[in-house]
């Protein structure tokens, strides 16, 4: 065989793509049982007896299960929007700048989330939350997204921080130099240069929200169960493959997402 | 820029002490949204648990209106139930200690793994580094313990991992893993790399490759260019992703609890043994406290090294 | 698609209006998958009143949230040994569970329990036990003791899981060394410390979910409740429960109506409806324990009326007892006991 030499790049690195490409199999590879339990015709999520949809048509007549989940998606996403948009200002008023009293406050406390096990907001939030609702009498869903926007907040913030500090002032000078409002220098250069670290923040956000379990359990009203804290529920008896169908279903309308995406930006360009 | 020409220093220092002034009020302006929301929902409310942490354990959880110290004792010390002697809290230390190994461990693998991966994202032609973006979080669509549980189905005795590996005749006996501490570090690195993925992505996206093509020129190898050349510009990103990865690994509890058969706990269950089974609330609260003490100084001083290390190889 | 249409539209006018309550509501706060859906669209069809289930996972989060107040629940499931607890804190409204119609059906055992005396405020939901599940292809001695966890047999070695719950476990030991659960006294405690440190390292696993491990004869023993090991014996039929004859504890999980419930009559309504037979048959065929009510093995599936897993057999009834939930005191010890064998 000839080993024929490839032109040299200077953006490659022997070896990563191979060890990207093996992180993305090893990401998606969980998955294939996950899919697969979901036809099972058992009930159980480790015992396959056989093919079956019987869990799609279960979870498409368990109202219980349905809402969960898109109440799961909807606070998920309101509360990742919300976190986003607060992160990225928050970033903007604690990095390129030249160092002031109380920086590293706000640098500590927007990371304090972060910082100390679920369980210990729950409890707090939950009397905290329980004096209000019986105060106001008001049950409703902005409890949860309060709540999940405020530990969402840390997991936009530091992306978002990460792409700006890596970013000079020449750009926005240049466009004030040139007479651009501030406003405009932000939409138009600031903006777009810090995409990257907004999208990265916004998604991590909504994972995470989508992903709590304790802090919902704890601030969660009546009838506002969540696809985790449904789950939690059924941890000690028996969890059934009616989660690996909704949850199939859910890669499913993300995957489905990211392709349509994918064909519009596309179009575009 | 243009400024108004001034003979007079003074009148300049005190022009240029407007416009700090003027940043700094921007700043403060930009940050207070995050920091009330932050205020109401997660330090405000940790307020309660300071006071919790001097009061008495209630009968049936809960707390009651005494004040005691008992809870900031009992995080150190252990009083011996049945000689009442009293000695270091060996318990406490050594779940302290399992639980930082592990979650160093982790953000370790997570880099490793989670670096060449953000680097090749941010290789890839403009219009599909989205896609790959959005490929690294779609399976965290799926809820953890769903995806606890499918770690826990391919590494276990009959699972696909050992199938695989038997079927390739690479073992004969399959690999006991599951419930161990390799379980553990797979498992959380499996649910944590997206935390490190996607900041290192983000601060990697802007990478000026000129910088790399000028060190190539001059005759810098691949390993010094990424050690001396990319890894520093990068730092931000894996300052944040190691954060991102650690801290929450250290407080996690679901994986270790199911991928370590709940045999040993870590700082999270121990906590949440406290709010729930355990009916000691002000022992959780100061638990929770001492936690975030450690936590917040090891942040300090890590990012203060970095960055100062960042900043020593000047450019 | 369109009741995910209208799952979406209802959840987004949640978010604005927030839960309304008005007449011919029920906010129903249960243990998860413990309620049966048909149940749930029987008493909907029967009385118009619309349920809303919402889960909990453990006796200490649903007293917690309780007590803070402002949950806006109806009915919640407590397990006997919380019972007392809630009512003597005040969380529980007085339903007269014994003058509702149905409470004619209840069993002439369950009319008068030690933690809820004349029955007024508890309506039965299921009942059950913790003992151990023994895959008997793997072991075939005797299974109706703990020793099967605390001192196993050659056989089960590295194949015991023991359920993840504190007061199960060390309670179990305490029985076994011949003690009560609860028990204050020390020198006992402390052998049961030893003995559970000393057992530790031959169990594979402190974890839910055994049903399909013991399928997959992942697992050969466990310190478990008896409705999963009849599931798992469905799927292994050599999967056997035993009834530990040195003592055993049997738990119970009852309706009760919170105090500051606002469908008070619904609520009620709910209280009379689940002491019917045909509706605690529901019940039991769903999370299959046995219930109170008599008369309701005829709603149930076949297999059930007969497992020795549901109906206790008559020697070892005398051996199972309900115990309350430890004393403070007691509770720290556990505690203490508990982070130290998992240290």
């Amino acid at each position: 065989m000839v080993i024929r030499p490839r032109p040299f790049s200077i953006k490659r690195m022997p070896g990563f793509s191979l060890l990207a490409l093996a992180c993305f199999f090893a990401l998606y590879m969980p998955l294939a049982p996950l899919v697969v339990y979901s036809f099972n015709a058992g009930n159980n999520i480790a015992l396959w007896e056989g093919l079956s949809l019987r869990w799609y048509v279960a979870a498409w007549e368990n109202d219980l299960v349905q809402s969960a989940a898109i109440r799961s998606v909807v606070v998920a996403t309101i509360a990742s929007v919300i976190a986003t948009v607060l992160a990225t200002m928050a970033a903007l008023g604690t990095t390129r700048t030249r160092p002031y009293r109380g920086q590293t406050s706000i640098y500590a406390m927007v990371n304090q989330p972060l910082m100390v096990p679920e369980i210990v907001t729950a409890v707090a939030l939950l009397i905290l939350f329980a004096l209000i609702k019986e105060s106001t009498g008001y049950h409703g869903y902005a409890y949860l997204v309060i709540a999940h926007t405020a530990f969402c907040i840390p997991f936009a913030y530091l992306p978002i921080r990460a792409r700006l500090e890596g970013m000079d002032h020449v750009l926005e000078t240049a466009a004030a130099d040139l007479y651009a409002t501030p406003w405009r220098t932000f939409t138009k250069v600031t903006l777009p240069l810090l995409l990257p670290g907004i999208l990265a923040g916004a998604m991590l956000a909504f994972v995470i929200s989508l992903d709590d379990v304790v802090i919902t359990e704890f601030v969660k009203s009546a009838g506002q169960d969540t696809l985790p804290t449904y789950m939690l529920g059924q941890l000690r008896r028996n969890i059934t493959p009616e989660i690996n169908a909704i949850s199939t279903v859910l890669l499913g309308v993300s995957v489905i997402m990211v392709t349509v995406i994918f064909f519009l930006s596309r179009k575009k360009t | 820029m243009s400024s108004q020409p001034t003979g007079d220093r003074q009148g300049f220092e005190s022009l240029e002490a407007k416009a700090y002034q003027r940043e700094v009020r921007r700043n403060l302006l930009l940050s207070t949204p995050a920091l009330i929301v932050l205020f109401c929902a997660a330090s405000g409310p940790l307020l309660i648990m300071l006071v919790f942490s001097f009061l008495t354990a209630g009968d049936y959880g809960g707390i009651k209106w005494q004040f005691s110290t008992e809870a900031w004792f009992q995080v150190a010390f252990y009083k011996d139930i049945f000689d009442e002697t009293v000695t270091i809290a060996d318990a406490h230390l050594s779940i302290f200690w399992r639980s930082v190994k592990l979650s160093f461990l982790t953000t370790l693998v997570a880099f490793l793994l989670g670096f060449p991966t953000a680097y090749f994202i941010a290789t890839r032609p403009v219009e599909t580094r989205n896609i790959w973006l959005f490929l690294v979080t779609i399976p965290f669509w799926t809820n953890l313990l769903i995806r606890t549980f499918a770690i826990l189905e391919i590494i276990r005795n009959q699972g696909l991992v050992n199938t695989v590996l038997i079927g390739l005749g690479v073992i004969d006996q399959p690999l006991d893993m599951l419930f161990t501490d390799i379980a553990i570090l797979l498992g959380m690195t499996y649910v944590y790399i997206p935390l490190m993925i996607l900041p290192i992505y983000a601060s990697m996206e802007r990478l000026d490759f000129r910088l790399v093509e000028a060190a190539y020129d001059l005759y810098a190898s691949r390993w010094r260019v990424l050690m001396r050349v990319i890894l520093p510009l990068v730092k931000p990103g894996v300052i944040a992703g190691s954060i991102l990865v650690f801290i929450p690994s250290l407080g996690a509890y679901v994986t270790p609890r199911v991928l370590g058969g709940g045999k040993h706990l870590m700082i999270g269950n121990l906590i949440e043994l406290q709010f729930g089974q355990g009916r000691n609330w002000p022992l959780g609260a100061a638990l929770s406290l001492t936690l975030l003490v450690i936590v917040m100084v090891a942040l300090m001083v890590y990012v203060r090294s970095v960055q100062k290390e960042g900043a020593g190889h000047g450019h | 698609m369109k009741l995910m249409f209208n799952a979406i539209l209802s959840s987004l006018m949640l978010v604005f209006s927030g839960i309304t309550m008005a007449a011919g509501e029920l906010n129903f706060y249960n243990w998860g998958n413990y309620t049966n859906p048909e149940l749930i669209e029987k008493f909907e069809k029967e009385t118009g009143i619309k349920v809303t289930i919402t889960d909990y996972d453990s006796n200490e989060t649903a007293l917690a949230k309780v007590r803070a107040g402002g949950h806006g629940f109806d009915l919640a499931v407590p397990s006997h040994s919380h019972l007392p607890i809630w009512v003597s804190e005040g969380l529980i409204a007085n339903a007269r569970v014994d003058q509702m119609p149905n409470f004619k059906n209840v069993a002439e055992e369950w009319r008068n329990p030690d933690w809820d005396p004349g029955r007024q405020y508890s309506a039965p939901w299921q009942w059950g036990s913790v003992g151990v599940m023994v895959d008997t292809s793997v072991y075939s001695g005797d299974i109706n003791t703990f020793g099967i966890i605390l001192d196993p047999p050659e056989e089960l070695i590295g194949k015991i899981n023991v359920a993840p719950e504190m007061n199960d476990v060390i309670s179990s030991a305490l029985l076994y060394l011949g003690g009560e659960a609860c028990s204050g006294d020390k020198a006992l405690l402390k052998k049961a410390r030893d003995k559970l440190v000393e057992a530790k390292p031959k169990w594979k696993s402190m974890d839910y979910g055994v049903i399909e491990k013991f399928a997959g004869r992942d697992l050969a023993a466990s310190l478990y409740w008896n409705g999963a090991a009849f599931r798992a014996r469905l799927k292994n039929p050599d999967v056997r429960y035993g009834y530990p004859r040195e003592g055993y504890s049997l738990w119970a999980d009852a309706v009760v109506l919170l105090k500051d419930a606002k469908n008070v009559e619904e609520a009620k309504t709910f209280m009379n409806f689940i002491m019917a037979p045909e509706n605690a048959g529901l019940i039991s065929a769903f999370a299959r324990y046995a219930n109170s009510i008599v008369g309701s093995e005829k709603y149930m599936p076949e297999d059930m009326a007969t497992a020795p897993e549901v109906v206790v057999p008559a020697e070892f009834i005398g051996a199972g007892k309900f115990y309350p939930t430890c004393s403070p005191e007691v509770q720290k010890i556990y505690t203490a006991i508990w982070t130290e064998l998992q240290k």
